[in-house]
């Protein structure tokens, strides 16, 4: 077993893939030649040739609408949108055409383009470099929505994406390309060297997407979370020796309630938490799903962590990022309420 | 206000009440535009942006380089399936003016668009269509009967109810999924284009939209694409002169043709007469040989006229003037290639009105078959369980879930 970072395993699914099954092709800005500003592609298109490995313009609506056509004449395209930040000039492709295809021709044509786009904050990129808008793409039908927290589960999600016939939009939190974060930012940075999730198969697996895991167990506070949090939340629950069970969420849409229903149903109490702003959130869905299946299972109203109703603020990232403090301090507060 | 605005506000020439004035159309006398060679290179190509090119002269005669030189059997070929165009439109139009169907859009004055342009393509091309394409889905075999289904959301509706009317699509005719958002398909049909090319096969892309969509930013990211990538793919501007009730002018036909759009680019663009199926094969086809050797795209803005109102929902008498088809100085595509037809003595009125009776019947068979399968007021119905199918490949839980609750619903649970 090798050891990867996320932006490893990323680039060893494309790999992989691309080894696999000739119809997988890149397409993106600076992901040729260069091999992408986190180097998720680097050394691809040296490998694959760039027939297959494809730099674009500066047309986020462009890639998305081209790769669009590429699906339906059989191809497998990988889209990386360089920030998710990036991604609206294409967002009436992603749900007018991408998402609806399928569904308006009865199944005559689809395309299976994996959208790929690093998302979320912590990394001092203000309000450009550093969304998390994946609600925005949850509340669409029609596409899968994905978010790994951990090396393992990108590249196991990343080839369930490409060889899914269904879209997806895969969102990978750029805080922990290079190592788990755990939301305090005065400590010093940590690799994937010792964590259990940076060991990585060179070759194929999958992780299935529409399946939630348990990051930690736990017996007295399930927290509902994914990406970068998940760490953030395991912390916390260290931090203020609270016995959570913190589930990663992995896939938002189509998203795995039965995992979230169970481990509420025997904790009693529920923290649900992501960076993205709280209003109309995908926390609002969470919160939803734990409460129609858990309500006479709850001991407390179950509460809430996420980033302020603000745009993402460059100067004060950490008042704004649901990190260790507030993460704790969610954790209490649903530990308090009676 | 005390100062007098300096914006350029367009306006039509003529709105309702006042005298057809096409002043502003730049024609071309037929015959008169050159046919370069198809490996010239698009800085040598920029004049036919401008020009118009024309075979069927006023005097019913086909002219100049452009000439595809039809034989009789190809001439009542594209006779044929522009009348059937026409005469399923107007049959349509009245069903729904009827009630029994809930909308529809015509392709009246258009026709040799859809006609020529499929006749000028091969058959494993695949072309991504506007709304006004429906003569694409013909020519390239899906019955009349399944169209119409369509339209009635029946239980043989392609669409299975999910689609307005006039949405149609064919995977075995290679006619892409009908939006009804604009300009939407047209890097669709560029990315199509490049894997045809990176899998190395000769087939090529066409798309169309109409003039008000060009101002759409798919149009320009298309552009950006076939451009850069060399896509060989054709891609096109049908110019009807009006976009709901604003004219060509609001989308920036009055600056330059659309068919400059590319140039900029380097994409090659040829203006062409819309309602000469003469003229607008031999450029279609021009079009695709430059493409399927390598050539890259060709951007063809097809000059016509909206002969009816945009859809059923519209009333052009509120914004245009009711004569206004008639002075179009294009003429109406159908009659042009009859006098032609007529003038080579290969047609004759009688012969028009046995195939137009003959086109008729087929239309009434068709709409008696499509009734059995349904109509909006009588059953056969679709079960409304498959609105929750193809929205993933396979069902996800939350579906599954839906649907049962639906089902106990409607059963009064």
């Amino acid at each position: 077993m090798a050891r990867m970072n996320m932006i490893e395993a990323i680039r060893s699914a494309h790999d992989v893939m691309m080894d696999k099954d000739p119809s997988v092709i890149v397409l993106g800005e600076d992901v040729g030649y260069f091999g992408g500003v986190f180097r998720c592609t680097d050394g691809l298109q040296r490998k694959f040739g760039e027939h297959r490995v494809i730099d674009a313009p500066i047309s986020e609506g462009g890639i998305i609408g081209a790769a669009i056509g590429m699906g339906v004449n059989g191809l497998r395209p990988i889209a990386e949108i360089q920030f998710a930040d990036y991604i609206y000039p294409g967002f009436d492709q992603i749900v007018s055409e991408l998402a609806r295809l399928r569904y308006r021709s009865s199944g005559e044509f689809f395309s299976p383009v994996t959208i790929r786009t690093p998302c979320g904050g912590g990394i001092r990129g203000g309000q450009t470099h550093s969304q998390s808008p994946e609600a925005i793409f949850t509340h669409v039908t029609g596409i899968k929505t994905v978010m790994p927290s951990n090396p393992y589960d990108a590249k196991g999600l990343l080839i369930s994406a490409i060889e899914s016939d269904d879209p997806v939009v895969f969102f990978e939190p750029k805080r922990i390309y290079n190592g788990p974060f755990d939301g305090d930012p005065e400590k010093p940075a940590v690799s994937w060297n010792s964590h259990p999730k940076g060991e990585v198969p060179e070759g194929y697996y999958t992780v299935p997407m529409g399946q939630a895991e348990i990051a930690q167990a736990g017996e007295e506070l399930t927290i509902v979370t994914y990406g970068t949090l998940v760490h953030v939340a395991i912390a916390a629950s260290k931090e203020t020796g609270v016995d959570c069970e913190v589930v990663d969420v992995r896939t938002m849409a189509p998203l795995d309630v039965q995992t979230l229903a169970d481990s509420v149903r025997k904790t009693g109490r529920c923290l649900v938490a992501h960076e993205a702003t709280r209003f109309g959130g995908f926390g609002a869905e969470l919160v939803a799903s734990v409460q129609k299946e858990c309500f006479y299972h709850l001991e407390a109203p179950i509460g809430r962590v996420a980033g302020w109703d603000t745009p993402y603020p460059h100067a004060f990232e950490w008042q704004y990022f649901p990190g260790l403090k507030r993460m704790s301090a969610g954790i209490r507060r649903v530990m308090e309420a009676e | 206000m005390s100062k007098k605005s300096r914006l350029h506000i367009p306006a039509p020439n003529a709105r309702p009440g006042d005298k057809p004035d096409f002043s502003y159309l730049d024609l071309s006398p037929a015959g008169s535009v050159d046919k370069p060679a198809i490996d010239t290179r698009p800085r040598n190509l920029e004049h036919l942006a401008s020009g118009l090119v024309r075979v069927l002269d006023d005097d019913h005669s086909a002219k100049g380089p452009w000439n595809p030189n039809f034989d009789a059997t190809q001439l009542q070929v594209g006779l044929r399936w522009m009348l059937l165009n026409r005469v399923f439109d107007e049959r349509m139009w009245q069903i729904q003016r009827q009630g029994r169907i809930s909308f529809y859009m015509q392709a009246t004055g258009e026709e040799a668009v859809a006609i020529a342009q499929a006749m000028a393509l091969r058959p494993g091309d695949m072309c991504f269509p506007s709304y006004r394409s429906q003569g694409l889905f013909m020519y390239r075999g899906v019955k009349l009967v399944d169209m119409m289904c369509q339209c009635l959301s029946n239980t043989r509706d392609m669409c299975q109810g999910r689609q307005l009317p006039i949405m149609y699509h064919s995977k075995s005719g290679n006619v892409f999924s009908i939006s009804g958002n604009l300009g939407t398909q047209y890097p669709h049909a560029v990315g199509w284009a490049m894997a045809s090319a990176i899998k190395g096969e000769d087939h090529i892309a066409a798309s169309w939209v109409g003039d008000g969509s060009t101002a759409e930013s798919d149009f320009h990211h298309a552009l950006t694409f076939a451009a850069v990538y060399q896509a060989p793919v054709i891609l096109n501007v049908v110019n009807n002169q009006w976009a709901i009730s604003t004219f060509q002018g609001t989308a920036g036909g009055e600056q330059r043709p659309f068919a400059a759009r590319g140039l900029g680019l380097g994409i090659p663009g040829i203006r062409v007469d819309g309602n000469d199926l003469l003229a607008v094969y031999s450029v279609t086809l021009w079009a695709a040989e430059r493409a399927r050797r390598g050539g890259g795209p060709t951007l063809i803005e097809l000059v016509t006229y909206r002969g009816g109102p945009h859809s059923t929902s519209d009333d052009p008498s509120k914004y245009r003037p009711k004569d206004e088809w008639a002075a179009f100085p294009l003429g109406d595509p159908i009659e042009r290639l009859k006098q032609h037809m007529i003038a080579e003595g290969h047609w004759s009125d009688a012969k028009h009105e046995s195939l137009l009776d003959e086109l008729k019947t087929e239309v009434t068979a068709a709409w008696k078959e499509a009734q059995q399968y349904g109509t909006m007021t009588e059953g056969p119905w679709l079960d409304p369980g498959t609105m929750f199918e193809d929205v993933f490949a396979e069902m996800p839980r939350n579906l599954e879930s839906q649907r049962r609750r639906m089902y106990e619903i409607e059963r009064g649970e």
